[in-house]
């Protein structure tokens, strides 16, 4: 993949790479700012006269197109400089958050939000909506944290003597010569 | 004073050095920036959308923007406290690239734009305001900040 043409051009363009990190900052914004607009409905901290439902139908829509935003140039981003990033341990923490991230908005939408219509003007949530808002601040938090971090590896595999662990972690082979 | 020599001093201050020593600081600073960003996002779309009719729809205007309003603020204070120090660390660099003055530019009108035209909008008796000039306001809005955002990012761009 890293030697194909698509991604030795991107890599080297002057502009494409800027601008795709531009729209994925943009993305981010819609996506994330709504997505902790909503957390913090769950929580109680803000909106607290709208239906959290009416916040949902109307606002989630627009995290979703966000959300698509950020994983097409994300996508994009990683084509360029896919081994790097592969073997990066913040892009895999990175994954590995969003996959829990993705798993905690699947047990909200399939537990207690089912049963939002009971809860649905609550001031402040039942604490099963709460836990869902806060794990999902935290979370998303963390992933825009080691997104940053990606392009300040300091774990590379060429910066090398790094721990066992680490290199465990990143799948890095350290040559001899580099001890 | 002249301008650049007041980013010379900065450059040269304590905190800068600082920040430019650390390996570690100027990313994390940098990643706590891009945080308040996406929050500041949340708080002006929400407003926005509504204005836009594109998002919430049966409250008030001026409910939405109460609501936002603790947020917007709150994360522009963390956005101003965290780019001071990411400046004061490459204020030279700053002075001479022109996102930096793209930015400032957008910053400060998004500013001004937002706590007086819009807050005007958004607390007037919508019956009294045409739909129109809500929609044209909260365009505004969201060009105004996309350059802040866009105009940080490009900055680390060389």
């Amino acid at each position: 993949m890293a030697d194909s043409s698509w991604s030795v051009g991107l890599h080297e363009s002057r502009y494409a790479y800027d601008l795709i990190e531009s729209i994925h900052v943009w993305a981010l914004c819609l996506f994330f700012g709504l997505a902790v607009m909503f957390d913090l409905r769950l929580l109680g901290w803000t909106m607290r006269s709208v239906p959290v439902s009416e916040v949902a139908r109307r606002l989630l829509p627009w995290t979703a197109v966000g959300f698509v935003v950020m994983v097409i140039s994300g996508a994009l981003l990683f084509s360029a400089i896919p081994l790097r990033s592969f073997q990066n341990i913040f892009f895999r923490t990175k994954m590995i958050l969003l996959m829990v991230a993705g798993i905690n908005v699947l047990i909200f939408h399939s537990g207690v939000y089912r049963r939002v219509i009971s809860w649905d003007l609550d001031l402040t949530p039942p604490r099963a909506a709460r836990v869902a808002g806060a794990l999902s601040l935290v979370l998303w938090v963390a992933i825009v944290l080691s997104g940053r971090m990606i392009a300040y590896n300091w774990f590379d595999c060429d910066r090398q003597p790094q721990p066992a662990i680490i290199n465990f972690l990143t799948s890095c082979v350290p040559t001899e010569a580099e001890h | 004073m002249s301008l650049l020599s007041f980013f010379q001093w900065c450059e040269q201050s304590g905190i800068g050095e600082a920040i430019r020593r650390s390996a570690w600081l100027f990313p994390l600073i940098e990643a706590i920036h891009l945080l308040g960003l996406g929050l500041i996002g949340g708080a002006v779309l929400v407003v926005d959308l509504r204005l836009l009719g594109l998002g919430l729809r049966r409250q008030s205007v001026a409910q939405l923007a109460r609501d936002a309003q603790p947020w917007l603020i709150g994360s522009l204070v963390l956005m101003i406290i965290t780019g001071s120090l990411l400046f004061l660390s490459e204020a030279i660099k700053c002075y001479y690239h022109p996102a930096f003055w793209l930015k400032m530019t957008s910053l400060f009108l998004a500013i001004v734009f937002t706590f007086t035209v819009q807050r005007k909008v958004t607390m007037a008796d919508q019956t009294r305001v045409r739909p129109l000039w809500g929609k044209v306001v909260a365009l505004v809005s969201v060009l105004l900040w996309s350059g802040v955002g866009i105009g940080g990012r490009w900055i680390g761009f060389s």
